[in-house]
C-alpha cells in the first residue's frame, strides 16, 4: 500500500510533538472521535498564518498567474447580471364614457448582487393619444439584507401637465408571506413632497396560472392644482390580473383595474370634466430579457 | 481481456429492433459519437484485462493526449453545443495503474482559455487543473502536460475547471486499477457516468437563476394542489410563507431545462451494457452532473457497495444509494437471469430521470419505472427538528449522538409546530465568523449531524438505502492522531437572490483563503445554513468523515451536506500547495460558494 507508506511518512514529516497515536478503546456503536478527541480549548491549537504567497507562483510566471488568478476569483460571485422586465404592457378596451387606452409598466436591473443600476418606467394614456401619466426613474440599487433593497436616482415625469423632475428614495423587498412592496418619497423641483406605496402578491393556481392582486396608492403632502391632485391620498388603483407563463418570461394576461382618487384629488378631477373613478377590463403581456 | 471494440453501432437482434433505438443507432452518424466504452451495446471490461492503446475510447500507459475542443451533439433530437476531450461526450475513459508515472498531455484547440481536473487523483498541486489556483489555465493553441507518479486505485473522473466547459460536456471517467489484487473481486465492469445536459448555455441557465431564484421549478405548491388536499396543509404552507421558504426549492436547475444522460445517452438512446448470467458486474458510478443530485437503483436486483470516492469500503448491500455531484460509488451487482436490467437514475426532485440498460444481448431495453413523487423539504432541512436528538435508534451518549443504530423512523417533519416560533435568520445565532450581509438569508437554529439520516426525499422509501453512517474504510486510517484544532465553516445562502458562500462570503469577496500548517490535523465541521444539499469537495485530499466508524472512518474527496444538517471531518493537511475547496453544485461554486485552501510547511505549532 503506498498510501500507507506515503502516510507514515507525512506523519514523520510533520513532526508534531508526541501524537496521540494511542488508539482508543472503541464503544462499539458511540459517535466517538477518531483517536482522542479534540483536546480541551485551552490546549486548542492555533490557526496558521495567512499565507501572503500564492504557491503557484513559485513555478508559473507570477503575472500571468496574477491574472488568472483574478478571473478565477471573479468568476466566483461576481459576474454582471442583468433583467428587463416589462412587467405590464396591456390595452385597456373602453367601456360606456371610458375610452379605450393602454398602460405599461417596466423595470429593469444592470450589476452584480449588491449594487445595480437600475431603470423603471410607467404610465397609461388613450388609444391614440400621447401618455396622460408617464415617468422614467434611473437609479442605484443597493441590497439592504436578504429582502430588501433601496434605490436612490431621479424619476422624469414626461405625461399630461407640466413635467416634473423629482429626486427618488425607494425601499423594495419582499415581506413575509411573499408579498412584493415597494415604497417611495420623491421631492420634486419644485420642492413638492409626494409618496408612492405598491404591494402585489403572486398567487399560483397551477404551475403556469398565476392570479396577481396589485395595489399602487399615491399620497401628496400638498395641494398641486395643475397637476389636478390634492393633498393626502390622490391616485388609487386595485388590480387583478391572471396570467399564463407560456415560458416564465412570456405571459399573456387578462384582468381588471379599477382607479380612483382622493377626497380632495377627487374634486380637482370633477371640476376638470373627469371622472375620478374608472374600472377597467385589461388584457396584456408580460415578458422580460 | 481488453476492452472488445463493438461496431459503430449496437448489434440489433432482430426481433427487438425498434424504431428508438435504431435512431439512437442512426445518432451516432449526427455527431453523436461516442468512445468505445460509453457505446450502447458496450461489452465493458473483464477484471485483470490489461488495458491495451489498442482499445478504441480506452486511453492507458504512460502518456497520454487529450484534445479539447468544440463538437456538436444531438441530444433528446435537439443539437447542442459541446466541448468535448478528443471530440466526445462523455470523453475517453482514461485507464491507468497504482504506481505507474503518468504524462496526460491536454491541447487546447478552443478559441478559449481551457483546463481539466483530475477530480479525486492526489497530484502535485501545480497539476490539480485549476486556472488560477494551480496553474494559469491552458490558452487557446496551448498544450499542458501533467506528469504525476498514480498513489492510489480506484474510481475517479475528469472535468473542466474553466468557466462552465464542465456543464458543456468537458467530463470523462478515470479508472485506476490497484497494484495489488482486487479487495472485491468481479468478473466484467462497466462505468456508469451520469450527467445532465441543456443545449442552453450554462450560463443563461444562470442568468434566468438571477433573475428568478425559482425559474426552473415547475413543481411548486399551488391553490390547485391545497384544494385537491396535496402536499403540505394551509397551516404549514403560511408558516413557511411567513419565513420566505419554499419546500419545493429542492433543485435549482430541473428536467424543465435539463435531459439526464447515463454515459451520454438518454432514455430513449437507452445505453446497453452487456453481461452473461451469473457473472460478477462491477458498475462505477460517477455522478458528472453539473446540477444535479441522482437517486440510483436497478429494480429488483441488491447492490453491494464496495468503494464510495475511490477508496474501498467494507462491502455494504443497499437497494438504493443517492449520489451527490462529483461523488462516485462502485457496486457490484449479479444479475442470475437472461433478462434485461434497468440502471435508473431519478432527479433528486424528481423532474426527470434516465434509465439505461443491462442486458444479455445488445438491443433489449428494460422497463422503464415511473418518477416517485417529489419531496417536500422539512423542518429538519431548515435544522429546526428539535426532535432530532431522540428520534427512535439515536440516543444520547456522553454529548454525542449515538449513530450506531441509524434510524429507519423517517424524520417527522410536521410535528413540530412550536419550533416554528423559532426564527431563521437569528443573528445572535449565527457564529462570529458570518458576515450577516444580503447573501445570508437563514442561518439554521439547531443544526444535527444528519450522517445517519437517509437523504433528502428517500426518507420513508421501503427498501434499503445508503446512508453515510452505512459507510467503513475498508483499510483503516494510517493517522490516528488526534486533531489538534477546530475549524467550523458554515454554507450560506440566499436563493431568492442566488448568493451562495462561506461564512456569508462569495470567493468574489476575496476573503481569506482557509490555513493549514502542512501535516497538521484538523477536526473540520461543515455547518449548512441553507435549504439546499451541497457536495463540497476538497481538491488534493481526503478526508475522513466522523460518522462513528471509528478508526474505519471513510475517506472522501466530496461529501454531500444534507440541508439543516453538518458534517464533521478529520483532515490530515498532507499535500503541500494551494487547492480549491467549493461546492461541486457547478452554479453555487459560480456564484461564490468557494474558497482556496492553503497547505504551508514551517511554522510548526507544538
Amino acid at each position: 500500500m503506498s498510501m500507507r507508506l506515503f502516510a507514515a511518512v507525512l506523519v514523520t514529516m510533520a513532526g508534531t510533538a508526541g501524537p496521540a497515536l494511542a488508539q482508543m478503546a472503541d464503544m462499539p456503536g458511540t459517535m466517538h472521535d477518531h483517536a482522542a478527541p479534540v483536546s480541551s480549548p485551552d490546549e486548542e491549537a492555533s490557526p496558521p498564518p495567512i499565507p501572503a504567497d500564492h504557491a503557484a507562483d513559485a513555478i508559473f510566471d507570477p503575472a500571468i498567474m496574477a491574472r488568472a488568478r483574478k478571473a478565477t476569483i471573479h468568476d466566483a460571485g461576481g459576474m454582471p447580471f442583468s433583467m428587463l422586465l416589462i412587467d405590464q404592457a396591456e390595452w385597456r378596451p373602453g367601456t360606456g364614457k371610458n375610452p379605450q387606452g393602454y398602460a405599461w409598466n417596466v423595470k429593469g436591473w444592470w450589476g452584480g448582487d449588491v449594487n445595480r443600476l437600475a431603470i423603471e418606467s410607467e404610465g397609461e394614456g388613450l388609444a391614440g393619444e400621447k401618455a396622460e401619466r408617464a415617468e422614467i426613474q434611473v437609479g442605484w440599487l443597493h441590497a439592504l439584507d436578504p429582502w430588501f433593497n433601496v434605490r436612490a436616482g431621479v424619476r422624469q415625469d414626461l405625461g399630461w401637465g407640466p413635467h416634473r423632475t423629482h429626486a427618488a428614495l425607494t425601499i423594495e423587498g419582499i415581506t413575509p408571506y411573499w408579498f412584493d412592496v415597494e415604497g417611495s418619497l420623491f421631492i420634486s423641483n419644485k420642492g413638492e413632497v409626494t409618496a408612492r406605496l405598491e404591494g402585489s402578491y403572486d398567487q399560483r393556481i397551477t404551475q403556469r396560472l398565476i392570479l396577481q392582486p396589485r395595489a399602487e396608492l399615491d399620497f401628496s403632502a400638498q395641494d398641486m392644482p395643475e397637476l389636478r391632485t390634492g393633498a393626502g391620498l390622490g391616485r388609487a388603483e386595485l388590480g387583478l390580473r391572471l396570467r399564463y407563463e407560456i415560458a416564465r418570461e412570456f405571459a399573456p394576461y387578462v384582468g381588471v383595474n379599477w382607479e380612483t382618487r382622493g377626497g380632495r384629488s377627487a374634486r380637482l378631477m370633477r371640476a376638470s370634466g373627469d371622472d375620478p373613478t374608472a374600472l377597467r377590463a385589461l388584457a396584456g403581456i408580460r415578458l422580460w430579457f | 481481456m481488453p476492452e472488445q471494440s463493438p461496431k459503430a453501432r449496437p448489434r440489433l437482434s432482430p426481433l427487438r429492433l425498434d424504431r428508438r433505438t435504431l435512431l439512437a443507432g442512426l445518432g451516432a452518424s449526427l455527431g453523436g459519437a461516442f468512445p468505445a466504452w460509453a457505446q450502447g451495446g458496450a461489452h465493458g471490461a473483464m477484471m485483470g484485462a490489461a488495458p491495451s492503446n489498442q482499445a478504441p475510447g480506452v486511453l492507458s500507459g504512460e502518456r497520454i493526449e487529450l484534445a479539447i475542443g468544440h463538437t456538436p451533439v444531438r441530444i433528446n433530437g435537439r443539437m447542442g453545443h459541446a466541448v468535448t476531450a478528443n471530440g466526445t461526450m462523455p470523453g475517453p475513459l482514461i485507464r491507468l495503474r497504482e504506481g505507474q508515472d503518468v504524462c496526460l498531455s491536454v491541447r487546447n484547440t478552443l478559441g478559449e482559455d481551457t483546463s481539466v481536473h483530475w477530480h479525486g487523483l492526489l497530484v502535485p498541486f501545480q497539476f490539480d487543473g485549476v486556472p488560477g489556483i494551480s496553474f494559469p489555465g491552458i490558452a487557446p493553441g496551448q498544450t499542458f502536460d501533467y506528469r504525476f507518479p498514480v498513489r492510489q486505485a480506484g474510481t475517479y473522473w475528469y472535468h473542466s475547471h474553466s468557466g462552465m466547459q464542465e456543464a458543456m460536456g468537458l467530463l470523462g471517467p478515470i479508472v485506476i486499477d490497484p497494484a495489488g489484487p482486487e479487495p472485491q473481486p468481479y468478473d466484467r465492469e462497466h462505468v456508469i457516468m451520469l450527467s445532465d445536459w441543456s443545449p442552453v448555455h450554462p450560463h443563461v441557465l444562470l442568468k434566468r437563476l438571477k433573475q428568478m431564484g425559482g425559474y426552473h421549478n415547475f413543481q411548486k405548491q399551488t391553490l390547485a394542489g391545497l384544494l385537491a388536499g396535496r402536499d403540505q396543509p394551509l397551516s404549514e404552507r403560511l408558516a413557511w410563507g411567513r419565513m420566505r421558504m419554499d419546500p419545493t426549492d429542492i433543485s435549482d436547475v430541473t428536467g424543465s431545462a435539463y435531459t439526464f444522460l447515463i454515459n451520454g445517452h438518454d432514455t430513449d438512446a437507452n445505453w446497453t451494457g452487456l453481461f452473461t448470467p451469473g457473472e460478477r458486474v462491477r458498475l462505477r458510478f460517477i455522478n458528472a452532473s453539473a446540477m444535479t443530485h441522482f437517486n440510483v437503483r436497478l429494480p429488483g436486483l441488491p447492490m453491494r457497495v464496495i468503494q464510495a470516492d475511490g477508496q474501498d469500503v467494507e462491502p455494504v448491500e443497499t437497494d438504493e444509494f443517492q449520489i451527490a455531484i462529483a461523488e462516485t460509488y462502485d457496486v457490484i451487482v449479479c444479475p442470475a437471469k437472461a433478462e434485461p436490467v434497468a440502471i435508473i437514475a431519478e432527479a433528486l426532485d424528481r423532474s426527470g430521470l434516465c434509465r439505461a440498460t443491462l442486458a444479455p444481448q445488445a438491443g433489449m431495453v428494460a422497463p422503464l419505472v415511473p418518477l416517485r413523487k417529489r419531496p417536500l423539504l422539512t423542518m429538519r432541512d431548515m435544522g429546526m427538528d428539535m426532535s432530532g436528538m431522540d428520534m427512535g435508534g439515536m440516543g444520547m451518549e456522553g454529548g454525542t449522538l449515538d449513530l450506531s443504530a441509524p434510524s429507519d423512523a423517517p424524520p417527522s417533519g410536521h410535528a413540530h409546530h412550536g419550533a416554528m416560533t423559532m426564527k431563521m435568520r437569528d443573528k445572535s445565532l449565527a457564529a462570529p465568523a458570518i458576515r450577516m450581509g444580503p447573501g445570508v438569508a437563514t442561518i439554521a437554529p439547531a443544526p444535527i449531524d444528519r450522517l445517519a439520516d437517509r437523504p433528502t426525499g428517500l426518507e420513508q422509501v421501503d427498501h434499503r438505502v445508503l446512508t453515510y453512517a452505512d459507510l467503513r474504510a475498508l483499510v483503516p486510517s494510517e493517522d490516528r492522531r488526534a486533531p489538534t484544532r477546530h475549524l467550523d465553516l458554515h454554507l450560506t445562502a440566499n436563493m431568492e437572490r442566488y448568493m451562495w458562500g462561506f461564512d456569508g462570503a462569495k470567493l468574489s469577496e476575496n476573503p481569506d483563503p482557509i490555513s493549514f500548517r502542512h501535516g497538521e490535523r484538523v477536526r473540520v465541521t461543515l455547518i449548512n445554513d441553507t435549504m439546499m444539499p451541497h457536495p463540497i469537495h476538497l481538491h488534493g485530499h481526503f478526508f475522513e468523515l466522523v460518522n462513528g466508524a471509528g478508526d474505519k472512518a471513510p475517506r472522501k474527496h466530496t461529501v454531500n451536506v444534507l440541508p439543516g444538517g453538518k458534517v464533521r471531518f478529520d483532515l490530515t493537511a498532507s499535500a503541500l500547495g494551494d487547492w480549491a475547496f467549493h461546492c461541486h453544485v457547478l452554479l453555487h461554486m459560480h456564484t461564490g460558494m468557494f474558497r482556496v485552501v492553503t497547505v504551508r510547511a514551517g511554522e510548526n505549532a507544538a
